[in-house]
């Protein structure tokens, strides 16, 4: 489903997004490969990325996490060349990102950072056309575009297009950076820490709007982090970084569950037992045939750690789970939600949830 | 009261405190008494001896502001892209505006001559300084997130220029340009001591004269001419900046 991607090379051109990726779900992604990729600074001796190779499937989201300063930005950077990187090489749907021209590798990449960075002196409309602009297409496509990316991001509502970025809230703006960074449906996206900067709450919603989205859009993202949660939540895969070196890669429900050394284990945090709770819903269990007695009930997407605060506050072991009719669907109990955690083989799949 | 004898002006026919028997009708009797300001008389005299002058000073103005913007933005970004430029471009500039209004026009006369292009030179070179400070100022303060966006997206350095740094360079450009305008409106008066023409000639004028009318008529036009072109500006810079203004409620 590469569309965007073949006739000879990977960067999005105006025709090829002109159905756009909304109206045309998975219209391009493209894997990412780092093959012993290095970064030296002149002057240390420490490499701030050092022989880190690994592959981002398409379609999926990386997150690279790790203390600041173990090379995780500088990995994320080198892929749009904002870093150009000492040595090894970076490939995007299997080119080396150092045989395309900069300019064209970057308006095929979308990048959305912490400080947003939209151009307060044009309009949102202004700033999603920024790279349409410069790929020629005309005005009425550019604002049938910036309408349909408004709507996708939830900032729809029609008079947004002509508001300046200074008249919305930290979350908002994010929301528009979002929109901009996909205007041309670039198959891949680099976030670096995109997120950081918005309060909790907000942070929250946003996360869980740009997941939603990306099960629309299916980009190839490598998304930035230092916040293990926020790993957990967004990864397909997490690559936990150390002083420029990948400690491991894993699905977040691995990560938390065999942590490959004391480092990744104290990272991840002595609650990876609780935090695994959130990996998990309701669905990804074998459930128990209903009772019939009075428990409290949660529909099956709900996450174990949502269900087990619910058996906590309501005092019981079990419960109910409905599915998204309200039918009672079969019961969870206590017992059930530990066997599940406890070192013994879990699912039939062995699987990390489906995304 | 006739010490600031104009290069280019005509000596006044009759010397001593004469009043001349400018213009007719009913404002010969304000004119022939010297009273504060004759109305009647300016308004009869306004096409033939001030709107000429007027004309001639916005021109005089327009010319060194055009040509300083040009400098100072040229000279604010090579200082901009390579750093060493600001510190000797300012001094330059610093020097220059030290120096007495008069005493440059009379100095530059020496070098090329009693025409508008020694005017002129003076008159840019007043504009440098605030124009060029300010520009560079302007540029450094966008916001570096903005340019790392710019950068991610792939605009050239060009495109970045146009399209991001000068747009959001403008309101301290702006702010130099109202100043630098305003002040050169004022000096370009002192340029009548060259023969130059402007609003300094009639102002000249009137003071060797005596007669208090013409030049309170044409230092007035003056104030006036700064006042206008100073409003034009904050316009001109509302429409230019729109986003500006507009903040979250």
């Amino acid at each position: 489903m590469n569309a965007g991607l073949t006739n000879g090379g990977y960067v999005v051109s105006g025709e090829e997004t002109q159905a756009g990726a909304a109206t045309r779900p998975a219209a391009a992604a493209a894997p990412i490969g780092f093959v012993n990729v290095f970064k030296r600074y002149p002057g240390r001796t420490q490499a701030a990325v050092e022989d880190l190779s690994f592959e981002v499937p398409s379609g999926e989201i990386c997150v690279l996490i790790g203390p600041s300063g173990c090379g995780k930005t500088t990995a994320l950077k080198m892929v749009n060349r904002l870093v150009p990187m000492t040595d090894g090489d970076i490939t995007i749907d299997g080119k080396s990102v150092s045989g395309i021209e900069t300019a064209q590798l970057r308006r095929g990449i979308g990048y959305v950072f912490q400080q947003i960075g939209l151009f307060p002196h044009l309009t949102v409309e202004d700033n999603i056309g920024t790279v349409p602009r410069l790929l020629g297409w005309s005005k009425g496509r550019i604002r049938e575009r910036a309408r349909e990316l408004l709507e996708l991001v939830g900032l729809g509502a029609e008079d947004n297009l002509r508001r300046y970025p200074g008249e919305f809230s930290g979350g908002q703006q994010q929301r528009v950076g979002v929109a901009r960074a996909m205007a041309v449906d670039p198959p891949i996206m680099l976030m670096d820490e995109p997120f950081g900067a918005i309060d909790p709450i907000t942070r929250d919603r946003l996360q869980d709007d740009f997941l939603r989205l990306h099960r629309e859009v299916r980009k190839t993202i490598i998304f930035v982090t230092h916040d293990i949660d926020e790993a957990i939540k967004m990864g397909d895969r997490i690559a936990i970084m150390r002083d420029g070196r990948l400690v491991q890669l894993d699905t977040p429900d691995n990560l938390l569950a065999a942590p490959a050394d004391e480092f990744v284990a104290d990272f991840v945090g002595a609650d990876r037992g609780l935090k695994r709770l959130r990996v998990w819903t309701l669905n990804d269990l074998e459930l128990d045939p209903w009772s019939g007695t009075k428990e409290p009930a949660a529909p099956a997407g709900t996450t174990l750690r949502d269900a087990l605060s619910l058996m906590l506050t309501e005092g019981a072991t079990r419960v109910t789970v409905t599915g998204q009719d309200g039918a009672v669907m079969g019961c969870v109990s206590l017992e059930r939600i530990a066997a599940m955690l406890g070192p013994q083989p879990r699912t039939p799949e062995q699987q990390a949830p489906a995304p | 009261m006739s010490v600031l004898a104009p290069f280019g002006s005509t000596p006044s026919p009759s010397p001593g405190p004469v009043i001349p028997t400018f213009g007719g009708g009913g404002s010969q009797s304000c004119v022939a008494k010297n009273g504060q300001f004759c109305g009647a008389w300016f308004v009869d005299n306004f096409g033939s001896r001030f709107a000429p002058r007027l004309v001639e000073h916005i021109e005089l103005t327009a010319i060194a502001i055009g040509v300083g913007v040009v400098i100072a933005l040229a000279a604010a970004l090579f200082a901009h892209r390579h750093g060493w430029l600001e510190t000797p471009f300012s001094l330059f500039a610093a020097f220059l505006y030290t120096i007495p209004a008069l005493a440059f026009f009379e100095l530059m006369v020496q070098v090329t001559g009693i025409n508008r292009f020694t005017a002129e030179i003076a008159l840019v070179s007043y504009t440098l300084l605030i124009l060029f400070v300010n520009t560079l100022a302007g540029l450094r303060a966008v916001p570096p997130d903005a340019l790392e966006a710019a950068q991610a997206m792939g605009l050239s350095q060009r495109q970045t220029l146009l399209r991001v740094e000068l747009p959001l360079a403008l309101p301290p450009i702006m702010a130099g340009l109202r100043i630098a305008t305003v002040t050169t409106i004022s000096l370009t008066t002192v340029a009548a001591y060259i023969g130059v023409g402007g609003l300094g000639q009639p102002i000249f004028d009137g003071i060797q004269t005596g007669f208090k009318t013409e030049f309170i008529a044409a230092g007035g036009l003056a104030i006036v001419l700064a006042l206008a072109a100073d409003g034009l500006l904050v316009v001109a810079q509302r429409l230019l900046t729109p986003w500006a203004r507009r903040r979250r409620a």
